[in-house]
């Protein structure tokens, strides 16, 4: 390090994300010259795989896309599928999806608040370490997160890469019984995801917001999912059918996956924040009252409090998880036929890290001609790259080491999944 | 005795220890497959005191090479891992320990691989190793019983 001369920021690899990149900042003083989030791991090429496949495989391919998100795929696919092919699903369907949707933002959150993000707050190198300190925090994790896991089992048939999603419904749905036997697991993960709320709530965080585009959907009677216009605070309300005639993907050299903007402006934020900024009015009073209680209110413009907000949405997933099973009848049939017919079809559904569109053209014979995948991390990207460009000025004056753990922080507060976006951490900032 | 073979059969070598599970079902011995992600590893012994995990590694021993740990020693693992959405196996047995999880008695095959390329198959050092440890574990149940 050098002062307050130039110098580089590098993140060699990003921790505690999912995938391979690197981070690289460039200083010349107090100023950044450049900054390039870089997504190494190769290219996944899922779009070209279900070219020339049935519809009917769309879900369990996709699903292969993320480990972490696979429902989100799931549900995106099926969602456009559904749409190009002019299926309705049952209401006990689309509750079944909700609930199945629950699961994953529940596993996936506690893992994120937990076992990702905290140790950053509370200056420890990883969940280990501080697990050593605070050993009861990360017991809260693991069962928060195993009721999210047994959520996604019995719906989806198993944890990781679920089976049991398909175009029409589910291939096979489950009893009464069986979903009441996950309440009093609910109970205790609502109770524990509000204690999450006033525990993250007290957790110190960098003074720095910024002038966020929020982009998130928006139905009219409830938090998102897997319906709604997409909305943004600048004026964006669209069909997800529009969505390629309003936001654009471009090729930056320094990645592997495709960078997103709004067409005409620029970067914008998908995720926890943008839902909470954009749909605070359709929080569960459980929810609301929690997120007040400890002042947090819309608009969140500090990405560090995305922590708190995950929290907020935990609380919610688990009522919402709770409110589904106290209605829940079982469909007639577990899924409605699907015909092999021309269409086209998108969907937007909302992955725990931001909205996921995907499009798909299907031939006559039920075959998919044409797909197109846009995960919530690729179009965080630019987003990430503006905020280091910021922060990382408030950073010119810190010890290099600190800026870059700083930096790396920031990132972070993203959640990204690489993997699902190459189709990305290392953090390197140059001063000169 | 719970017998735990982690890995994933569509990434090379890191099919080790499922193969391991899949041979010793032949034999009628029980034993469950996991991922390999730390919550998931750690629910699945819960409750047991004696717990055997057989796993893909990579110490830089030639291919093949058999390791076995004992978990009641501390075990390394990687402080920056390029992927750690999900805690592997090693951080499982140190996240565990640190939360007082861990089985009364743990020990860990570790098979040493080479290749974990997307739908390759196991290397014939590997395979080779799997066979070694199906043996080794399955004398041990056939003489406890």
């Amino acid at each position: 390090m050098s002062g307050r001369g130039g110098r580089t920021i590098t993140v060699d690899t990003l921790a505690r994300v999912e995938g391979e990149g690197a981070l690289y900042i460039k200083m010349a003083g107090d100023r950044v010259a450049d900054v390039k989030l870089k997504i190494y791991e190769p290219p996944r090429l899922f779009e070209a795989f279900l070219r020339g496949r049935h519809f009917s495989e769309a879900p369990d391919i996709t699903a292969r896309i993320c480990g972490i998100c696979p429902i989100a795929y799931q549900m995106s696919a099926v969602h456009a599928i559904e749409r190009a092919l002019g299926i309705k699903i049952a209401p006990e369907v689309r509750l079944l999806r909700r609930l199945f949707y629950c699961g994953e933002w529940i596993e996936s959150h506690a893992l994120h608040v937990y076992m990702l993000h905290a140790p950053d707050f509370l200056g420890y190198a990883d969940v280990i370490e501080m697990a050593k300190d605070h050993g009861e925090v990360v017991e809260k994790a693991l069962r928060l997160k195993k009721i999210g896991n047994q959520i996604v089992q019995l719906i989806g048939g198993r944890e990781i890469h679920p089976i049991s999603a398909a175009v029409g419904g589910f291939h096979k749905t489950p009893s009464k019984r069986q979903l009441r036997e996950l309440v009093s697991d609910l109970e205790w993960a609502l109770e524990a995801s509000l204690e999450t709320v006033r525990w993250t709530s007290t957790l110190q965080f960098p003074d720095f917001e910024q002038d966020y585009e929020f982009v998130a959907l928006r139905h009219p009677e409830e938090y998102p999912f897997c319906e709604g216009r997409l909305v943004s605070n600048r004026g964006v309300d669209i069909d997800a059918a529009e969505y390629e005639d309003c936001f654009t993907e471009f090729h930056v050299k320094h990645s592997n996956a495709l960078h997103s903007m709004v067409r005409g402006r620029g970067s914008y934020l998908v995720g926890p924040l943008a839902r909470f900024n954009l749909n605070f009015d359709k929080l569960p009073e459980v929810a609301r009252k929690a997120a007040l209680g400890v002042g947090l209110k819309p608009p969140v413009k500090n990405l560090f409090r995305s922590i708190v907000v995950r929290a907020v949405e935990l609380v919610f997933a688990c009522a919402e998880a709770l409110r589904i099973i106290a209605e829940y009848e079982p469909p007639d049939a577990p899924r409605v036929e699907a015909p092999n017919r021309t269409g086209v079809g998108q969907a937007i559904t909302e992955a725990p890290r931001g909205i996921l569109y995907h499009r798909y053209a299907i031939d006559e014979h039920g075959l998919i001609v044409t797909a197109k995948i846009v995960p919530p991390t690729s179009q965080n990207q630019k987003r990430i790259e503006d905020d280091l460009r910021e922060y990382a000025a408030q950073l010119a004056a810190w010890p290099l080491e600190e800026a870059t753990w700083k930096c790396e922080q920031a990132v972070r507060c993203y959640d990204p999944c690489i993997s699902c976006a190459t189709h990305f951490l290392r953090v390197v900032i140059e001063r000169d | 005795m719970l017998i735990i073979g982690c890995g994933n059969l569509q990434r090379g070598d890191d099919g080790a220890g499922i193969m391991a599970v899949e041979r010793l079902r032949a034999l009628g011995i029980a034993a469950e497959v996991c991922a390999g992600e730390a919550s998931e590893l750690i629910g699945t012994w819960s409750g047991a005191d004696d717990v055997i995990v057989i796993d893909a590694v990579v110490t830089c021993a030639p291919v093949g090479a058999v390791h076995v740990w004992d978990g009641q020693h501390p075990l390394e693992y990687g402080k920056s891992s390029g992927s750690t959405h999900g805690l592997g196996v090693a951080e499982a047995i140190e996240l565990a320990r640190a939360i007082n999880c861990l089985p009364e008695r743990l020990r860990v095959y570790g098979i040493e691989g080479k290749s974990f390329g997307i739908g390759s198959g196991v290397s014939p050092e590997v395979e080779r190793a799997v066979h070694e440890v199906v043996t080794r574990i399955a004398a041990e149940v056939n003489a406890g019983q």
